[in-house]
């Protein structure tokens, strides 16, 4: 079981927690909501829990609880722009449907 | 898909429910909009790279241009480009022309004596021009954060007036922004260094940009952020770094005073570049035609340096205004470009004996706090400590007239905007059908002591005995300081409300003044108070007794008993036209002693009279 971050990614999270001042690194998670079944969690994580999965890339812990492990095996956390638009995009290997925008998923 | 942004802890959003809110920095040369993305605020820059949208409008038959081209065209085309349009909003056609600048513009009168600006395009207010501003940076900021907006903090300088603050607030509407709040410019500056988290203390902002230059103390108390003074030059900038050094490259290489405009301009060029260089080297290499010279950061030190001067002697000015020490402030924060200038920033860190908060680019900073602001107050932040941010105060007390000319405070002053409070009033005489609502504004007991803000009348009100009316005053001031007032009478539902602007045309100055009368004459106030309100009593009294004699004065009460009520009112009316409140109170008291059995009298009658006549069962259906 692994989780991965592009490079563009990791910088852009250090940047951010260091703009932030504090933090471990950033939680990444599913919850069952949205117009199809499953939204991705992005946060920072101030205090992981006891459970909690820890992976580190480039220098950046990403933090996971065990449930939300499962649907997101093999994800790769990338930071990418579109036009002017930017933020964090992910490649998860495990979705078979999204929503029209995307905000949401299933497997 | 979708891409996404860091959330706080536990506070990812809703698919779909990411409320995307910008900071917008409308500025009089510049204007810019922020975001914050992953927990960062950040300015959002163009296609192109650009962070900085010059504040220029051409206006071309067909379309309009925003921006760096439309501000080089403004000496191609000076009719239908519009430069530094902030300086007319708010304004009438009469103030534009009492601003003593040379515009170029041929302005018409429009309706509510607004200017407008004749273009290719017809006439364009400057509320027009703003929105066109606006309107660029709103497309800006939903291609950048991928959705619509739900709204925008735009800031405002800390002088504005309601005036120039509504005609803000209309350009943003006409651009298609929802105004969450105008947020002084200061104050955003303050929030952009996280000042706002601090519990107390206060600040002082030193903005110097282009063509202005404002110094604002501001006291932070509880998160709030109150100005306590303003103070500037609308006519020192960075600008007139630029002049220094071009007059001394004239005197230098011998040139004519008398420059055409071209060889001006360019002379204007090399002296803003040598500026800037002059920021991180010690020599600036420059050329006119065939002079070649070098200007030394010292030398610039000493051409600035009447300027600096300036600016300092309005910064101790508005400390002085604001009440306070210079020792007091504990941080000062630069902004505009031409703090860049180190000579700036040492003079300043020496006035305050303290360094000046420099960390933000002071282009970017106002922005930056205002999409922070923004953010809040879309609702994206409800961890715990991080309430709803409120940043700004009324400045003085909102309420109205009661009877016998007393001010009757309904918002005391510095409670944080945006705020509603409400009281209940009643009629004062028997089947009154109408009430005036008298609004004002000011700290002094007696109306005539406070400042006259609107009248309206609220009618309709059913006939009832004095005091049965139940009249609901609502007093609401918004995010921007615009109040109204709505007044409804709780049993029929009539009701009356009208718009008014509280600060209008007052000053700093004034404001200060009407607060120091007020604890001057606190003392006097509180006796006037009093004595009003035993005079209105006994006034009330006197009318209702007095109605009373004419009613049933034959029927119920005997001749002596006639007479000693008589008495009575003869010495409380003699004792209301003097100024002895305890004697007008303990009259009044006599008064009602002695109309006590007839007042009993009276309701017995009046109960004998609705139950003559009727049976048991009648009544107790």
């Amino acid at each position: 079981m692994a989780i991965s971050m592009t490079e563009a990614a990791a910088q852009h999270v250090q940047r951010s927690l260091e703009g932030r001042g504090k933090g471990e690194g950033i939680r990444l998670g599913v919850r069952t909501t949205g117009c199809s079944g499953l939204a991705y969690v992005l946060e920072f994580v101030d205090a992981a829990d006891s459970e909690d999965q820890v992976f580190e890339t480039h220098g950046v812990k990403v933090i996971i609880d065990p449930k939300s492990l499962v649907y997101l095996d093999g994800t790769e956390l990338d930071f990418v722009k579109e036009g002017l638009n930017e933020g964090f995009k992910f490649n998860n290997p495990n979705v078979r449907g999204e929503c029209g925008c995307g905000e949401s998923f299933n497997i | 898909m979708a891409l996404l942004q860091i959330a706080e802890p536990g506070q990812s959003p809703q698919p779909h429910q990411r409320r995307l809110a910008v900071g917008i920095d409308l500025g009089t040369t510049n204007s810019l909009v922020a975001a914050l993305r992953s927990g960062l605020s950040e300015p959002i820059a163009d296609a192109a790279g650009q962070v900085i949208l010059p504040s220029a409008v051409r206006y071309h038959a067909d379309r309009v241009e925003v921006g760096e081209a439309a501000r080089l065209a403004a000496s191609a085309d000076p009719l239908n480009t519009v430069l530094s349009v902030k300086r007319l909003m708010g304004r009438g056609l009469a103030d534009v022309k009492q601003l003593g600048e040379q515009l170029p513009y041929r302005f018409v009168e429009g309706e509510s004596h607004m200017p407008f600006i004749e273009t290719v395009q017809g006439p364009k207010s400057p509320v027009e021009v703003s929105a066109d501003i606006l309107k660029v940076l709103r497309q800006r900021a939903e291609a950048a954060l991928g959705g619509e907006l739900v709204g925008a903090v735009i800031t405002v300088p800390a002088y504005f007036d309601d005036a120039q603050r509504q005609a803000t607030k209309d350009a943003a509407r006409l651009a298609g922004l929802n105004v969450l709040r105008l947020l002084n410019e200061p104050t955003a500056a303050a929030v952009a260094y996280g000042l706002d988290q601090h519990a107390e203390g206060v600040v002082a902002i030193y903005d110097l940009g282009g063509g202005t230059f404002d110094i604002s103390i501001l006291r932070l108390t509880g998160g709030v952020f109150e100005v306590l003074a303003t103070g500037g030059d609308s006519a020192l900038g960075g600008d007139d770094f630029d002049h220094a050094i071009a007059g001394w490259m004239v005197e230098q290489a011998g040139l004519s005073a008398d420059l055409d405009p071209g060889e001006q301009r360019s002379l204007l060029q090399a002296a803003c570049a040598a500026k800037e260089a002059l920021t991180t080297c010690d020599v600036a290499r420059l050329s006119h035609g065939a002079w070649q010279g070098q200007l030394s950061r010292q030398r610039f030190e000493a051409l600035i340096e009447p300027m600096l001067a300036r600016s300092l002697k309005a910064c101790r000015r508005a400390v002085r205004d604001a009440g306070i020490e210079l020792e007091e402030v504990e941080a000062v924060v630069m902004v505009g470009g031409s703090t860049r200038v180190p000579r700036v920033r040492q003079a300043v860190a020496e006035l305050f004996a303290r360094q000046p908060l420099t960390d933000i680019d002071p282009d970017q900073v106002v922005a930056i706090g205002a999409a922070i602001q923004a953010d809040t107050l879309a609702g994206n932040k409800r961890g715990e400590g991080e309430e709803l941010l409120l940043l700004d105060v009324i400045p003085l007390s909102l309420g109205l007239e009661t009877m016998g000319g007393l001010m009757e405070k309904v918002i005391p002053r510095n409670t944080t905007i945006p705020v509603a409070r409400a009281q209940d009033f009643t009629t004062y005489k028997d089947g009154q059908t109408a009430m005036m609502i008298h609004v004002l504004q000011g700290e002094r007991e007696l109306i005539s002591d406070c400042r006259s803000l609107a009248r309206f009348e609220l009618r309709g009100i059913p006939p009832m005995v004095a005091g049965a009316a139940k009249i609901r005053v609502t007093f609401q001031v918004d995010a921007d300081g615009l109040l109204s007032v709505a007044a409804r009478e709780l049993a029929s539902g009539v009701e009356a409300s009208i718009q008014v602007k509280p600060s209008y045309g007052l000053t700093d100055g004034e404001i200060a003044r009407m607060l120091q009368d007020s604890f001057r004459n606190a003392g006097e106030d509180k006796v006037a108070r009093v004595l009003r309100e035993q005079q209105v009593d006994a006034q009330r009294l006197l009318e209702a007794v007095e109605a009373a004699l004419q009613a049933d004065g034959e029927r119920l009460l005997d001749a002596d008993e006639r007479l000693a009520i008589e008495a009575q009112i003869q010495q409380l009316r003699e004792l209301m036209t003097g100024s002895d409140g305890l004697a007008i109170e303990q009259q009044t008291k006599r008064l009602t002693q002695v109309t006590d059995a007839f007042a009993a009298r009276r309701l017995d009658a009046t109960v004998k009279a609705a139950l003559a006549g009727r049976s048991l069962n009648e009544i107790e259906e």
